[in-house]
Order: C-alpha cells, then structure tokens, then sequence
C-alpha cells in the first residue's frame, strides 16, 4: 500500500495544477528532439497527445489496429462534450462541473484530478474550435448548448449526433498535419504485444503487424497507453468490434496496477439483443429519455401476450402501463442516472415484465411527447435516431413504442494512474478511457469526451515533460541490438506460438459468446457474492478450456484475424476474472457496481466507512490471485452525500 | 498557375471553357441558322457577310483551338480515368437511379458528336468557306451540278440545305446527331458551371434546369432547320 | 420487430489472397440466416462455418468495426452497389430483411486504383490519410487559441460544414466513380475547413496541397457524374466538389 502514491500538489484545491505546471520540469528544445514517445491507440485521447507531443518537438510513434487512425471507437460517440464555460449564463461553473462529475462518480473519484478535468475543459472546446470543429450554432453566430443526464445546466457542447466524430476528426486532422510533417511515425494495421522493460523503466513495445503477422519491437523513451476501454470482456456491447483490453492486460502483467476493474457503465437505452448471432448492441442517445416515457404493463397477462406477439403495445389501455420510473423516482422521473435507470429495467423484466419474445426489453413511448408536443416537434429534436431505430429494428417508434434495454457501455476501471497519468511502471502513461482516474464508480454524460481531450491536449504534454527531464540524455537503444528488446520479441514469438499450436475445436467467438454470458449474468447489473464466486469458477474453466480447444485456422504469418481475436479473448479471460474478484471485494454499491447485499429496498447503499478507496490490484501470476493495494480517497474540499433522486433535495 | 493546367481540375477547367466557348458559337450558329427558316435570301445575306472575309477566318481559326483543345483533354482525361479505375471491373455495378446516363457516356457522345461534324464539314464547310480560301468554287459547283444543285457554292448556303435535306437519309442522320448532341450538352453545360466552381447546392438543380432547357432549344432549332430544309 | 424468417441464401464472394494473387469468385451457401441479422453478422456466420469446415481459403477477410455505421472502416461492393442495397447507411447498417429467400448476393472489395486489394474483401485505403496529411487540417498547435466564443459563425455555414463533416472516409465515393476520383472526398474536408473563418486564413494552400496529393496518387479525374454523392452513406453533396473547385481555381489565378 505504501508505493500507491497519487503525488497530489501541494495547495488549495484551485491552485494544485496551476502550482504543478509552475514548478514542473522542462525539456530544452534541443533536447525535445532526441526523445521518442510512443502512443498507442488513436482515439481521442491518444491522437490528442501524440499531436501535442510531436508540436512540442518530440519525436513520436503513433500505433493503431484500425487500417486508419480516425476510425478509433471514440468516433461513435454522439451526445456531446462537457465544458463549463457558462455560455449560456446559467450559473455553470468550474468547480459546479467538478462537484456535479465528482457526485455522479458516487465519491469514488480523486478530487484534484477531477478538479484539473473541469478547469481545462474550456480549454478544450477553445482548441476544437479553433481546429474547425463544426459545433452546434444559434443563429446569432456563437456556440449552441444543451442539457444532458445528471447536470442542472446546460453545459454540453454538440455538432448533430456525431460530437465523438467531430472531436475525434479534429484529433485526427491535428495527428495527420505532424505525421504530414515527419515528427510522428504512423503505424496502422499494427496491435501492441506487449511492453519492454529496462532497467525497471518502460523503454518501448513489441508488435505485431496485422497485415504480415511480423513482430517487431520499437523503442521510446517512454510509452503512453491510450488504448480504451475493455467493456468487450461482456461480447455484446456498444464498443466496436475490434475494441480490446489487451495492452492494459500486458501493461497489468509486467505490473502497472489496475484500479476499479469492477466499475463498468450499463447503458440503459440501447436496442435489445435479437439472436444468438449478434455481434454488438447499438446504443441510442439518452437524449431520448428527456421526451419518451418508459413502461412495462402492469398486469403479467399483458406482459406474456406481448412476449407472444398477440397483442402490440398499441391494445394496452395508459391505465394498465406501468411508469415504474416516473413512480419510483418522482424528483427525477425518466431522468434518473444510467444506473438506476438500467436496473429498474433489469428488476422489471427479471419479475416477468419484459415485453419482447426474448424478455429482454421495455417501452420507451413517444406516443405522450408526440401528443404534447406534436409529430414535428419529435422528429426535429430526434429524428435522426429514430430513421436509425427503423432501420435496425424494422419498426416505425412513431407508431410503437422502442424496444429498450441496458448493455455494456463504458468502463470507468482501467490502470491506475497517479495525478500525473503516469502508471505504477516508471515511464509508462495511461489516458482516456484506459485510465481509472476520473469517474469514479460511474461516468456522466457528455463526460468521456472531456476527459479522453483533457489527458491527451492538457495534461499529458505536461506531465510527460516532468517526466521526460532527465530522460534526454538517454541515448536511443537500437532494438534489433538490445537484449531487453530481443528477449520480449522472442516472448511474443513464443506466446503466439503457444495460441497458435492449442489446435482445438472451439472458435475464439463461441468462447468469447460464454464469456460474456458468464460475465453478463454474474457481473452485470446485480452482482451478489455468490454469482461472483460462480463467475470466477466459471471463468477459471472456461480459461483452461481455451487454452485447450481454441481454433485458430491459418498461420502466424500473414493476415490472421482469428488469431488476433485469440490474443484479445485470451486477455479478457484474465479480466473477466479481475473484474469479478473486485466487484467480490467491493461489498457496497456505488455507481455502476450494484451489490444485490449492499441495498436498501432496492436501492444502492454505499459504504463510505470500509470503501472510500480505490482499489488498485497487482499481478501476481497466471491463474494465481491478484493482491489488492488501496489508494484511501479524501474529500478535503466537497462534503460527502448520498445520491437522491425520490424528492427534490 | 503553376502546374495548374496538369492538374485533375486544371484539366477539367480546360473542358469547361473549351466546352462553354464552341456552346456559345452553337447558339451564333443556331441564330444564323434560323435565318434559313424564314427567308432563303436573308440567310444568303448573312452566309455572304461572313464569306471567307478575315474576321470570320480569324474566328474559325480560335473555334477550331477550342475544338482541339476539348477533344485532346476529352481523350487525356479519359486515359486517366481508366487508369484510375484499376484493372479490376465490377462483376455487376447498379448505380442508383439518378445517374444522368449522359454523364457516364460522354466520350462516346463527343465522338459521335465529332463523326456528325466531320460530316457536316464535308458538307458544308469544305463547299463554302474552305472552297472560298482554296479557289476552287467552280470545281466544287461544276461537281454537284449533276446532282441537282443549283446556286453559287460559297454563298448560296440556302441552296446546300435545300440539296442535302432533301435526301431522307441525310436528314435522319443529322436528327440523330442533334440527338447525341442533345444529350451531350444536357450534361455539359451544366457540369461546366459545376467544374468551374460556379455552383452549389441551391443552383445545382437550377442549371440543370437551364441545361435541359437552353440545349432542347438548340438541339430543336436545328433539327427545325434541317427540317425545313427537307420541306422546302 | 418484425417477424423472424429464415434466409437461405447463395454467397458469391471475391477471394484473393493477396495483392498480387489472382482473385477469383468462390459460390458459398448459409442456410437459415435470420432476416434480422445485419449483413456483417451473416458474415461472421459464413465465417464460423469455414472455420469449422477447415476451408482451404479460411475465413473471409473483410474490414469492420464500429459496427454501427460511423468509423469509415467498413466496405462491400453487394449485388452491384457501395455499401448495398439501401440508401444512405453503411455495410454495417444493412440488415438481411433487404433480402429474400433464395437470393444470390455477389459480394465484392471496393475496386479502384487507388485502393489495392490485401486480401478478399479488404483494401487498402491509407491513400485517404495521404491525402489528409497532406492539408485536411487547420495549422493550429495545441493550446493559446482564442476563446471558442471570439469568432461568431453563421449558423448556415456551420450547419453546411457540418454537413461535408460528416464524411467517414470510407472510400465509397471513389470505388462507386467510374473515373477512381476522390473529388467527393477531398472536397469534403477542403469544403468544410474553407467554410468556417478559421480554417479560411488557408483554404488556398489546403486546396492546393490536397488536390496535388490526389492527382499524385492516381485517383481519376471527376467528370460529375453525381454517382459519388448518390451512393455516400452520409449524403455529402457533391456541392462541395464545386467549392473545391472554385476555390482551387481561384487559388491557382491568385498565384
């Protein structure tokens, strides 16, 4: 527990990043030349950095698995972006953006880093701007605002639906004016294999490319990790396909911790599963709950016939609709956090409610909204979603209710990081969404943009630096020459080797389908200590299974993609299993970690007393149990509440 | 400028002056033309007027440039394009309706175009204007007097429409290649405005409008011409 | 939902091994494929089944991965059209209710000179980020920007760029152009950028500097045949191929 230091600076809470950048270290200009940085990942926190680093004058190296860096998932993002810049005069303010991410992360997030992510977000949307970013507009020429889930301003910043493709496209056009340049080496179609390690120190990476199955290594005086999220571990999710947890998993391994890996969002609005078939669940806007009315019938009858297709949502009389939301949580009605919301949904068809033949869904009704407001009304604030809904579902919401159901979103787990985003490895960094740091136990709307633009523009080119001081005189080590890079090559050799002659029976998707049920129906919405002992059990087995039966067709040479999905299933069995033991530890409920004994009629009871900690966890070996460091969590600066939303206050 | 003229839009820039230059001398054409309709003598009048007198050599000779250069970056850019496509075709490609099927089939258009005119100057030019520069009118009138042509060769334009409309053959021949010009214009003119960057989302339907509507007119006045011609 | 229904369908898929490989059609049947599935999902059927066939060519090498119709990545020439038989989505998005029973779906790589075939179905479209580093950006480090506030822009311009915005780059337009032309593409973002006063300090050098860039790396010349924009699963109008070219014409004249 004592080298979990979060290296907080000294000072009030407003002044901490303002006294670290003051006193931080620098690199000459010269000097700045003479380092490599290596980035892997590209979405918005990885593009954001390496552009900013390579600006500066480092030299970077930028890695990717899509064929190019702008398709990173950070694309499928569609709200919006947070920033307090009180354009709209609404009281919005730097600490009221911190103290509203700090509250809906439940306490569990480190003040000082929440602090830094409100105070640079104007710095954000400033700099998106000022890239060509084409924001929302009113007609008077400024910036557009709106309202999302969990905040009482209208703080969002939004271009369309497509805010995640916007931001990252700006990303994106800033990497590829350094890569245009020479000061940024870009290597797509190309996954991280694992670390180098000299010296005690993160000196570069080993990978394999996609496309010729070679495994290279390269060199940097040090490495960021920008590498996402690992809510995938669940098979059905709204990440993309290719989204892994691999490089935290071989970061985890050669010993950076893993802080809150139970801390995982479920979206409460996405389209319901429809077959065995599936390869991911598309995620509709929360927006949509601000108009559309949730519901389940109130009688069961109702209920199964809908499960049968004899009757349609249409034959059920308003006086039989149960509004189970707008009923349990008069204050917030249909407006509850995303974790109340999808376990409401989970609660309703769980007791027989649901009202699809695959008991997986619940109303969510645009007949009210349509009433109230009128069809155009509608169609102008939500028309592009529900074009989207018909074209996935076949069904016209004007005229039926959407089907609705939670899935795997988010995950606000991932390395631990210090203030300085710098990892438990001296010389390796993590940003955005593959660092624990600023969400605490559940993330905000419009928050993840904010965050993955913060680490990557802001606080990286910073604190990177400090790092990177004494680093210059280091000179460049030659990997082909360098025992340290020689050997983990040759580990990487052997491991796809080991993947490769297991020769089983068994597809990698129809072991990563049972993964995900395992994780889905023990780690999901309720987690009780009993289905988190069967999920590690099961998991255990099922990780011995793969390793015997996996079938990976064609060679190690050459495109391979049955062999990379293997590298990533083989990486989510061992976090599958993380996940579970944290959420075992964790004997509260907070956030998006639900513990079916930590409740009170129904609702998440947090434990401040034994839980107002991170949980760190290090690896100790294969199959071996990973031991727990905690990071204690002060509140110096905000009073501690319990979340509320039955009455007002 | 530099390289401008090598470049894919310096190219196509090309096409779409070239390409708005010879339509504007269709339009001169179609209106001394159209003199024909109503009075052979009126358009004798003009066809002396421009005779083989200097300014209207000087003008063929820049209308010729402009020909030239439309149709050697017509085959430069189709070169081009058929590189570009790679060597791989599509088993089947269904584009959406919407296409303008004259867009997909301009050179060949062109050269049915180019055919019909080099016809046409067969007929016309080398009888008239060429046999003026070259001295030889009375070869040329002693040549199709036999065939029933009767009239002063470099002048009597009238005549030559009333000797070569009246073959039904001929007549079908040139309605076909107003035709292909139709359809040739119809795309062009308003890809030219397009190319040369004089358009945008509101104008696009409007020149198309004006495309269709301003080529039916020249396309139809001259096959009233030949028309005429054949009834007369 | 609609009803579930069974498909049992006829595959006529390109397979090639690689680049330089001669590629030939390979005729595959799935039986029993769900008109609810989307089509990447009846893909990953037919590849499960030469897994577990062992088929000599393997599984089908084909680009994806959002999955829900925004990263650009994946591609698919189907029955004769860019990203299949619907308007305005992409492969990803096309579900098998597009289909009846019995149907034989001719499935294709995007083919065009300036994307080369690695293997199937998957081509090589680093031709895009080419192009884009070589101007598709505003030259703005990070930080000492002015406030986002400090230019107000028309709400119509914003709105029409964020209309060429939109653009997922992933390479439709070219591979539907009878000419290989990237125009829709490249107008797209020099468009965008030349709308809004930040990105229009430049807006001479970018056109110059991406058009240079397309021409040199051999897409075709754009002769507007409108199949670009028909065919875009965004609908970027080919509008902006004009604003291109006005604004390249007027680059080079100022010159």
């Amino acid at each position: 527990m004592a080298n979990l230091d979060s290296k907080i600076p000294e000072g009030d809470l407003k002044d901490k990043w303002t006294n670290y950048k003051e006193h931080q270290h620098l690199v000459n200009p010269a000097n700045k030349r003479k380092i490599d940085i290596i980035v892997v990942g590209t979405g918005l926190a990885g593009a954001s950095a390496a552009a900013s680093l390579a600006e500066m004058g480092f030299k970077v190296k930028a890695f990717c698995y899509q064929d190019s860096p702008r398709r990173a998932h950070s694309i499928a993002a569609q709200g919006g972006i947070n920033a307090a810049h009180n354009y709209p005069n609404d009281g919005d303010s730097v600490y009221r953006l911190f103290y509203d991410t700090i509250k809906g992360g439940d306490y569990r997030a480190r003040e000082a880093n929440v602090y830094r992510l409100a105070e640079v977000s104007n710095l954000i949307i400033d700099q998106c701007v000022a890239q060509g970013v084409p924001f929302a507009r009113e007609y008077g020429g400024l910036l557009a605002n709106r309202s999302f889930g969990g905040a009482l301003v209208s703080r969002t910043f939004y271009a369309r639906g497509q805010t995640g493709q916007q931001l990252l496209l700006g990303a994106y056009s800033a990497l590829s004016r350094q890569i245009g340049l020479g000061n940024v080496e870009m290597h797509n179609r190309t996954e991280m294999m694992d670390l180098v390690m000299v010296d005690g120190r993160c000196r570069g990476i080993v990978t394999r490319n996609l496309l010729t199955g070679e495994i290279e290594s390269h060199f940097a005086h040090c490495v960021i990790l920008a590498t996402g999220g690992y809510g995938n571990v669940y098979f059905l999710s709204t990440n993309a396909m290719g989204s892994n947890g691999s490089a935290a998993m071989k970061a985890y391994r050669k010993g950076a911790y893993f802080a809150n890996p139970c801390m995982v969002q479920i979206h409460p609005t996405c389209i319901p599963q429809h077959g065995d078939y599936q390869s991911k669940l598309t995620l509709m806007s929360e927006s949509l709950r601000n108009d559309g009315r949730i519901w389940v019938p109130k009688k069961k009858e109702d209920a199964e016939k809908l499960q049968k297709g004899l009757i349609k949502a249409s034959d059920i009389k308003d006086e039989d609709r149960y509004f189970y939301l707008e009923e349990r949580y008069p204050a917030f009605g249909n407006l509850v956090p995303r974790d109340v919301a999808s376990r409401n949904a989970k609660e309703r068809c769980d007791a027989g409610y649901a009202v699809n033949a695959t008991q997986n869904a619940v109303f969510l009704d645009f007949k009210y909204a349509i009433e109230r407001l009128g069809k155009d009304v509608v169609e102008q604030r939500y028309g592009n979603l529900f074009q989207m809904y018909q074209k996935i579902t076949d069904t016209d919401p004007y005229k039926e209710p959407m089907m609705i159901y939670p899935a795997i979103h988010y995950t606000m787990g991932g390395i631990w990081v210090d203030y300085e985003l710098s990892t438990t490895i001296p010389g390796l960094f993590a940003a955005g969404e593959a660092n624990f740091s600023d969400h605490g136990a559940n993330r905000l709307g419009a928050s993840a943009l904010m965050q993955g633009l913060a680490d990557g523009y802001f606080v990286l080119p910073y604190t990177v630096q400090e790092y990177l001081a004494d680093q210059f005189n280091v000179a460049r080590m030659d990997p082909k020459t360098t025992p340290e890079f020689q050997q983990a090559e040759k580990e990487v050799k052997e491991y796809i080797d080991k993947l490769m002659n297991v020769k089983g029976n068994e597809s990698v998707d129809s072991i990563h389908k049972r993964l995900g049920q395992i994780m889905w129906n023990n780690v999901g919405m309720a987690r009780s200590k009993e289905s988190l002992e069967t999920a590690i059990k099961e998991i255990a087995a099922l990780r011995d299974e793969f390793w015997k039966s996996v079938k990976i067709p064609g060679s190690k040479d050459g495109l391979n993609v049955e062999l990379e999905k293997a590298n990533r299933v083989a990486d989510f069995l061992e976090l599958g299993e993380l996940i579970a033991r944290d959420a075992l530890h964790r004997e509260e409920s907070c956030g998006g970690h639900f513990r079916v004994e930590s409740s009170d009629n129904g609702e998440a009871k947090r434990d401040d007393e034994k839980f107002m900690y991170v949980g760190a966890w290090e690896y100790k070996g294969y199959n071996q149990a990973p031991e727990l460091h905690k990071e204690p969590l002060n509140y110096e600066f905000i009073k501690v509440q319990t979340r509320n939303y039955k009455t007002g206050k | 400028m530099k390289g401008f003229f090598k470049s894919s839009i310096g190219k196509k820039t090309v096409m779409s002056v070239s390409g708005l230059f010879l339509i504007l001398f269709l339009l001169f054409h179609l209106c001394m033309n159209m003199a024909a309709v109503f009075s052979a003598e009126g358009y004798n009048m003009v066809c002396e007027f421009l005779g083989s007198n200097w300014y209207a050599v000087a003008g063929t000779m820049v209308l010729a440039a402009g020909f030239l250069f439309h149709i050697i970056y017509a085959f430069v850019l189709s070169i081009q394009n058929r590189k570009a496509r790679g060597n791989d075709r599509y088993d089947n490609q269904n584009l959406p309706k919407g296409v303008e099927w004259s867009s997909k089939n301009m050179l060949v258009l062109g050269i049915i175009v180019l055919c019909g005119l080099g016809l046409h100057f067969a007929q016309f030019w080398a009888k008239m204007m060429f046999a003026e520069l070259a001295g030889c009118e009375e070869a040329v009138e002693g040549f199709v007097a036999t065939a029933g042509y009767e009239g002063r060769a470099a002048v009597d334009g009238a005549a030559w429409i009333k000797y070569y409309f009246h073959n039904p053959v001929i007549l079908v021949i040139y309605l076909v290649w107003f035709a292909a010009l139709w359809f040739h214009l119809n795309h062009g003119f308003w890809s030219a405005f397009h190319t040369l960057g004089a358009s945008n989302s509101k104008w696009i339907p409007r020149l198309k409008c004006i495309s269709t509507v301003f080529t039916t007119i020249i396309c139809l006045g001259f096959a009233v011409v030949a028309i005429c011609g054949a009834l007369s | 939902m609609a009803e579930h229904k069974g498909l049992n369908l006829t595959l006529k898929v390109w397979r090639q091994a690689n680049r330089q490989a001669q590629g030939r059609f390979v005729e595959y049947k799935v039986e029993n494929i769900s008109t609810e599935a989307s089509f990447l999902e009846m893909m990953d059927i037919l590849n499960e089944q030469l897994i577990n066939t062992a088929d000599p060519d393997g599984p089908v090498a084909f680009d994806h991965d959002c999955r829900e119709g925004i990263c650009g990545m994946c591609s698919l020439f189907i029955n004769g059209r860019g990203h299949g038989p619907d308007d305005q989505i992409t492969t990803c998005q096309l579900h098998m209710r597009k289909f009846k029973d019995g149907d034989k779906i001719t499935i294709e790589p995007w083919r065009s000179g300036g994307f080369p075939i690695i293997k199937d179905l998957m081509v090589d479209r680093t031709a895009y980020d080419k192009i884009m580093q070589a101007g598709g950006f505003v030259s703005v480090s990070t930080g000492g920007v002015p406030d986002a506030n400090a230019i107000p822009i028309s709400k119509i311009d914003a709105d029409e760029a964020m209309d060429a915005a939109a653009c997922i780059g992933c390479g439709c337009c070219a591979a539907t152009c009878k000419n290989g032309s990237a125009m829709l593409f490249v107008s797209a973002k020099v468009s965008q950028l030349a709308l809004l006063p930040q990105g229009k300090i430049e807006a001479a050098r970018r056109a110059k500097a991406m058009v240079a860039k397309m021409d040199e790396l051999g897409f075709g010349n754009c002769t507007n045949t409108g199949a670009c924009e028909l065919e875009c699963p965004k609908s970027v109008s080919i509008s902006h191929i004009a604003r291109l070219n006005r604004e390249y014409i007027i680059a080079n004249i100022k010159d």
